[in-house]
């Protein structure tokens, strides 16, 4: 018989063996599920990993990746905060998308007007605070009402949905789009664009508050004692009330600095990348970036590592699609297929396995 | 204490249904059952008797299959009796009735009523079977009602009846009354009585006096693992029923003189609903501890206990004067606005409560020494700190672990006992409540733990010791209440506290005013030799 048999104590070696072993199961199934699409496995897995980094047009990718880098490390590290203290914020897309329109709303009501001093600034504190009251929206709801903060936040994504699409055809349209959707293109407007910092590394401001969140992230989690409640609040919520935590405000913490981190990953990437408010803004940051907050462990440079990795899958995966003729579908249940073999192969962390000769008796 | 009643010969005459001889189940640490035996015969309710901890549980556990004995063997009917499992024991007619129902409450009485049978019949004919089987004992249940709506009571029924569908010979219930309004008790016993005349044994397990003597035959007696006593409960005092639960070798301790200090903390009139659902509510509470001295607050578990130390370490709040330190009101203080002012606490539940079971123990020290220990500042943790304390508590409490980098949940249930008590004494509190500071250590680690809280008492600090050790609560108090459905009763000095009294402030007369309708033997005559 088999058996699970739990460890007196959590084993670092898995836990710290867990992520490589989940890219490998994963990168084993995934070549299955593309040799049954009757593609050549190995050709699609070094066309996701491989060449984007060391390929031929690599030149190309390398600045990619931290463009895509970027946003998923910014809204991966606010989500572990309410992960790790049992706070489960699955609606980060909508909080994403909601700092892009508040962010992209401020710059745009100063059009024409020149003042980048002024008005980047403003942007970014309105795309923070956009997605903060977005959050705020779960959070008020679970405190006051006992609401439960997954699905309330991932039913506000659909509801910022739909005012992304009424914005992009309403009150943000460009008057100068010809009727067409979508707001002006914010790269055009030097006073709100968020350009590469050094041109063709993909380097801009989001990129730059990434790597400040993940720093500020590491030293709140390890030395602030707001982040030792937020891990004891998540280890055990009855020692943490024990220990002098409000629960409600911690929730209310959490959700709030994730929902504001999305937020501005969503402005960073309205006034940069993407450059302008429309429909199709949202391409599921928000919901990737939980693979790589439980990719890394829940640890700042976990997440760092991991939020590079789940880039280089949505860059190797487009590669993929145009040169190799994969479906999207298939590339975004090899992304899934990461955080399931993570989740399954983490029992080891905890749990080691017995087989017994016979059963007890 | 141990003697038969004359009334015992006819008892003995016929052959006993279940007899267990010389059981005994240990657990790391502490041994559960030890050579505990006792006979039961057909058509009798059989009560076991015993504080919380004394194995009553366990005992139920092994006659149902749920638990194998290290030693010793039951027979059943005359034959050898070994249960490898539950399946076995319902096969062969034991069955069992839990305190905790496991019950889908989004299907109706028959169909849960199905699930618990290997192999159910066509619904129709289960319903016809269940509404007879109703009916026959007297309890009314509609098969159709879904168990949501059903009453605690009402869901009891549907657990009985599951037992009474298999025809068992023996039906063990465990606690049952604890769930039940007066009125769904009296229909029960109604059924318990029916069952008995049908040559049922039905095996009882209670801690209520007054239930015990109003319903069953033979009570047998367990204390700390061993059977203590046996008798017909009808023939006794639920005076010396309590005795024979808490020990006859209790041992009363020597005068105590020390003198009473300063009043430390008082409760004025507190009530407060329970944070917890099945909690209890504590009722017009009042208390006072002194510096210097140990208040022992005995009783059951379940009345009130976590309730009350949440109320004292913060984690439930109240009005702000309920609670007085000195003459400042801390009723609305939090757990470490209270840790600041000298107020510390040590709950039950050592992993989970205590601590945080998977952090380290320097983690857990930062737990509750953040404030008091100047851990924190300006929002930054200092480890070195927190380090230093944790050491301190290891090495001071002769706590055994490899080192303060050890999560919590590694260390054995006495060892992080230590850690915990240790990790509060050192912070050197004014006030310190403390809630089954021993429960489950074994005796040297059980001795530690209470010299360090009479020392603390003799450095003149106030102590509350919450615990259901009476022995325990004799030997450290200074004076002794006891906490019954989240009623305390008048504190008493614990020098010259009689056991007598002792039963009575435990043994279900919740406080002495309502105890005079209970039936009290003559004190003059109460000595325990007495033929009834």
């Amino acid at each position: 018989m088999i058996r699970l048999e739990r460890r007196p104590a959590p084993s670092r070696a898995w836990a710290w063996a867990t992520p490589l072993l989940a890219v490998l199961a994963t990168m084993v199934a995934g070549g299955l599920l593309f040799a049954f699409l009757g593609k050549d496995p190995l050709l699609v897995i070094r066309t996701i990993f491989w060449d984007p980094i060391l390929g031929e047009f690599a030149f190309y990718y390398r600045g990619q990746l931290l463009v895509k880098a970027g946003p998923l490390i910014l809204i991966a590290i606010g989500l572990s905060l309410g992960f790790r203290a049992g706070v489960w914020n699955i609606g980060a897309e909508g909080q994403y998308i909601m700092g892009a329109i508040c962010g992209a709303a401020v710059g745009l009501a100063f059009y024409p007007l020149e003042a980048r001093w002024l008005i980047f600034p403003l942007m970014v504190l309105a795309g923070g605070l956009g997605g903060f009251l977005w959050a705020m929206i779960p959070g008020i709801l679970r405190t006051r009402f006992n609401t439960n903060e997954i699905l309330v936040s991932l039913l506000l994504v659909y509801v910022a949905e739909q005012i992304l699409a009424w914005m992009a055809l309403g009150p943000l349209r460009s008057p100068d789009g010809a009727g067409f959707p979508g707001s002006r293109n914010l790269r055009h407007y030097d006073s709100a664009a968020n350009h590469e910092l050094i041109a063709g590394s993909g380097m801009h401001w989001g990129v730059v508050a990434a790597f400040i969140a993940v720093i500020l992230g590491h030293v709140l989690l390890s030395r602030h004692i707001l982040g030792f409640n937020i891990r004891l609040a998540g280890a055990s919520p009855r020692a943490a009330r024990f220990a002098g935590v409000n629960p409600g405000l911690l929730v209310l913490t959490c959700l709030g600095a994730s929902g504001a981190l999305a937020g501005f990953a969503g402005l960073f990437e309205v006034a940069g990348p993407a450059g302008q408010i429309n429909i199709d803004f949202n391409v599921g940051y928000g919901f990737t970036a939980i693979i790589v907050a439980f990719l890394g462990r829940l640890h700042p440079v976990g997440i760092l590592l991991a939020g590079f990795l789940m880039a280089l899958t949505y860059i190797g995966g487009e590669a993929a699609q145009a040169t190799l003729g994969v479906p999207a579908a298939a590339i975004q249940a090899f992304q899934g297929m990461l955080l399931f073999f993570l989740l399954a192969l983490d029992v080891m962390t905890n749990y080691r396995v017995r087989i017994d000769a016979r059963a007890r008796a | 204490m141990r003697r038969e009643p004359g009334s015992d010969g006819a008892r003995r005459v016929s052959t006993p249904l279940l007899e267990v001889r010389g059981l005994r189940k240990a657990y790391p640490g502490v041994v559960a059952n030890d050579d505990v035996s006792f006979a039961a015969r057909r058509g009798e309710v059989h009560a076991l008797l015993g504080e919380n901890g004394a194995g009553k549980s366990t005992l139920v556990k092994t006659v149902y299959g749920l638990l194998r004995p290290d030693e010793g063997r039951m027979m059943l009917d005359g034959r050898d009796y070994a249960p490898a499992s539950p399946h076995d024991a319902r096969q062969a007619g034991v069955a069992m009735v839990f305190q905790h129902f496991s019950l889908f409450e989004a299907l109706d009485v028959a169909e849960n009523v199905a699930l618990g049978m290997e192999v159910p019949p066509p619904m129709r004919e289960l319903a016809t079977r269940i509404r007879d089987v109703s009916e026959t004992y007297g309890l009314p249940l509609d098969p159709n009602r879904l168990v949501g709506t059903l009453s605690a009571g009402e869901r009891q029924r549907v657990e009985i009846i599951r037992c009474l569908l298999q025809d068992p010979q023996v039906l063990i219930m465990d606690e049952p009354t604890s769930v039940l309004t007066p009125q769904e008790v009296a229909i029960l016993f109604e059924t318990l009585k029916r069952l008995r005349t049908e040559g049922k044994l039905i095996l009882y397990i209670s801690h209520k006096l007054e239930e015990i003597r109003a319903l069953c035959d033979w009570a047998t007696i367990l204390r700390h693992g061993k059977v203590t006593g046996s008798c017909d409960p009808r023939q006794k005092s639920a005076r010396e029923l309590a005795e024979t639960m808490v020990g006859s070798e209790l041992a009363l301790p020597a005068a105590k003189t020390r003198e009473p200090g300063e009043v430390a903390l008082s409760i004025a009139g507190l009530t407060a609903a329970s944070g917890a659902a099945f909690g209890t509510e504590l009722k017009d509470l009042f208390l006072e501890v002194r510096r210097g001295e140990i208040l022992g607050i005995g009783g059951v578990a379940g009345n009130g206990q976590d309730e009350l130390l949440a109320v004292l370490s913060g984690e439930a709040r109240s009005a702000p004067d309920s609670i007085l330190l000195g003459d400042l009101p801390i009723g609305s203080f939090g757990p470490n606005e209270r840790r600041a002012l000298g107020v510390l606490a040590a709950p039950e539940e050592r992993l989970g409560h205590a601590t945080a079971p998977d952090m380290t123990l320097v983690e857990n020290a930062a737990l509750s020494g953040r404030r008091r220990m100047g851990m924190v500042s300006r929002g930054f943790v200092n480890w070195g700190k927190a380090r230093a304390h944790a050491e301190h508590v290891i090495a001071q409490f002769d706590v055994r672990v490899p080192g303060a980098g050890s999560v919590a949940r590694s260390l054995s249930g006495g060892n992080l006992q230590k850690f915990v008590i240790g990790r509060e004494i050192l912070q050197q509190p004014e006030v310190l409540v403390v809630n089954q500071p021993t429960w489950g250590l074994d005796a040297a680690a059980a001795a530690a733990i209470r010299q360090s809280l009479l020392d603390l008492a003799g450095q003149g600090a106030a102590v509350i010791v919450i615990s259901q050790d009476l022995d325990e609560l004799m030997e450290i108090s200074t004076r002794f209440s006891a906490l019954n459905e989240g009623r305390l009763s008048k504190p008493r000095d614990t020098d010259g506290l009689t056991l007598e009294e002792i039963g009575l402030m435990l043994g279900g007369a919740h406080d002495l005013e309502a105890g005079q309708g209970l039936s009290m033997p003559d004190r003059a005559v109460g000595s325990g030799e007495t033929s009834p």
